[in-house]
């Protein structure tokens, strides 16, 4: 008990001192980026038209037959979400990066983590989230039957967030590098690869009558766990790269 | 207020500086000269807690700072050699967001005032994307003066100013001081700080 003064000033806050919630800085990411995306609608908007265009063109492609589109379509939607994905995120922090607002951003009072969290959460709702709701509309395309529309969409809701958070680690891992979006895709692809597995997984299984919940979970384990560990790691590339 | 203890730092294989040891109390300034390449933008980057010395310390307050340790970020105001300003943001909500970043909340009338002390009150709502370089830095030295910041590192903050605005600087620098602030700016050119302490630090490799 005698050494607990010396401990005391330690943790007691410094005069003056305010306190920086995570909560604020994923705010202030959010709201910034979020309010950048709306300005920049027209990009947004390729990247979208990218991934109906992939979508639309395999059933074209494809022999007309009905059994063989609604087996692939979970396969076909899934990947182009996977593209979509990769075909936004070398922006994720390069523009920051080439403007200087990243050294700010890693000088801020609020925890990086959370800020990066803050910019993926933006990239979700900008970049994943349309895809989602796109889904059952191209899925149409495929002759699926609505219960299974249903799977993939929720499906697709599980697992396009683990896309931004697994693909915000590697955007910084490649900052500053030549090349970064084929590097990007590399380096990410094959860590999609379980997300795609249980995605499209999921829809199969429901479709012979097993039932989606077992891959449904998974997927929802696993974004559990990338929310949680993802921004740290993003976090701690983002400093290697201002480093 | 910020001491540095026999600081070495490299940048690949070259060595930049060795057993730098200076102090900068409250109210003094400190000009970092050197050729190109002699380590200044690194020495302020170090001093940031942006990257990690080679050897030697750094402590602000008594605390260190060590690589983005939160000891010295709720005090400092860096201005690099990249104004951190997006191109599709006007000045003002430029300013807004870096305010809101940093943790100083600032109302508008206070930003729009602080962007006409450096004459820029017409362009405030313009989209930077249209600005000059000069007029960027001037956003910059816009930001120094609402952040309520003690310690200020200026990377070159002179760069691209014209007459009017290196005045500027040095007012914004002179007033900064007088109210118990702590400068560290690296420099090329010599800069009018009136009656504060002053000391220079020549970096040679």
């Amino acid at each position: 008990m005698k050494r607990l003064p010396a401990i005391v000033p330690i943790l007691a806050t410094p005069p003056g001192a305010r306190d920086f919630a995570a909560w604020a800085g994923i705010g202030w990411a959010l709201q910034r980026d979020l309010g950048l995306a709306l300005r920049s609608r027209a990009e947004l908007a390729v990247h979208l038209s990218f991934y109906v265009i992939v979508v639309s063109l395999f059933p074209l492609a494809a022999t007309p037959d009905r059994g063989l589109l609604a087996a692939m379509a979970p396969a076909v939607l899934w990947v182009a979400a996977l593209l979509a994905s990769l075909l936004s995120l070398p922006r994720l922090f390069a523009v920051d990066l080439l403007d200087g607002t990243l050294e700010q951003i890693a000088l801020s009072p609020y925890p990086l983590a959370a800020l990066v969290s803050g910019k993926i959460a933006a990239h979700w709702l900008t970049t994943g989230l349309p895809v989602v709701l796109l889904a059952p509309l191209l899925a149409l395309q495929y002759e699926l039957d609505s219960e299974a529309i249903t799977v993939l969409s929720a499906g697709l809701l599980l697992g396009t967030p683990i896309l931004s958070l697994l693909g915000a680690i590697g955007a910084a891992l490649t900052l500053g590098v030549r090349g970064a979006g084929s590097l990007l895709a590399l380096l990410i692809l094959p860590l999609y690869v379980p997300v795609l597995i249980f995605g499209a997984g999921a829809v199969d299984a429901f479709r012979v009558g097993l039932g989606a919940a077992a891959n449904l979970s998974l997927l929802g384990a696993g974004l559990l766990v990338a929310v949680v560990g993802a921004p740290f790691a993003a976090a701690a590339a983002v400093r290697i790269a201002l480093d | 207020m910020l001491r540095a203890h026999n600081l070495t730092a490299r940048r690949g294989f070259a060595h930049l500086f060795a057993d730098l040891t200076f102090t900068v109390g409250s109210g003094e300034a400190l000009l970092v000269t050197g050729a190109n390449g002699s380590g200044k933008t690194t020495l302020l980057r170090i001093l940031a807690g942006l990257t990690a010395p080679e050897a030697g310390s750094v402590r602000w307050r008594g605390a260190e700072v060590s690589a983005f340790s939160a000891a010295v970020r709720q005090e400092v105001a860096f201005v690099g050699h990249l104004p951190a300003l997006n191109d599709a943001l006007t000045a003002q909500e430029n300013l807004m967001t870096l305010l809101a970043l940093s943790g100083d909340s600032a109302h508008s009338d206070e930003v729009r005032a602080a962007l006409s002390a450096v004459a820029l009150e017409r362009q405030s709502s313009l989209p930077v994307r249209v600005l000059s370089q000069g007029q960027r830095r001037r956003i910059a030295l816009a930001r120094l003066a609402l952040a309520q910041r003690t310690l200020w590192l200026l990377d070159e903050p002179a760069t691209a100013l014209d007459v009017a605005g290196a005045t500027i600087l040095s007012d914004l620098i002179a007033r900064h001081l007088a109210g118990h602030g702590c400068v560290v700016a690296t420099t090329h050119q010599p800069l009018e700080l009136g009656p504060a302490r002053v000391t220079t630090l020549a970096l040679t490799p």
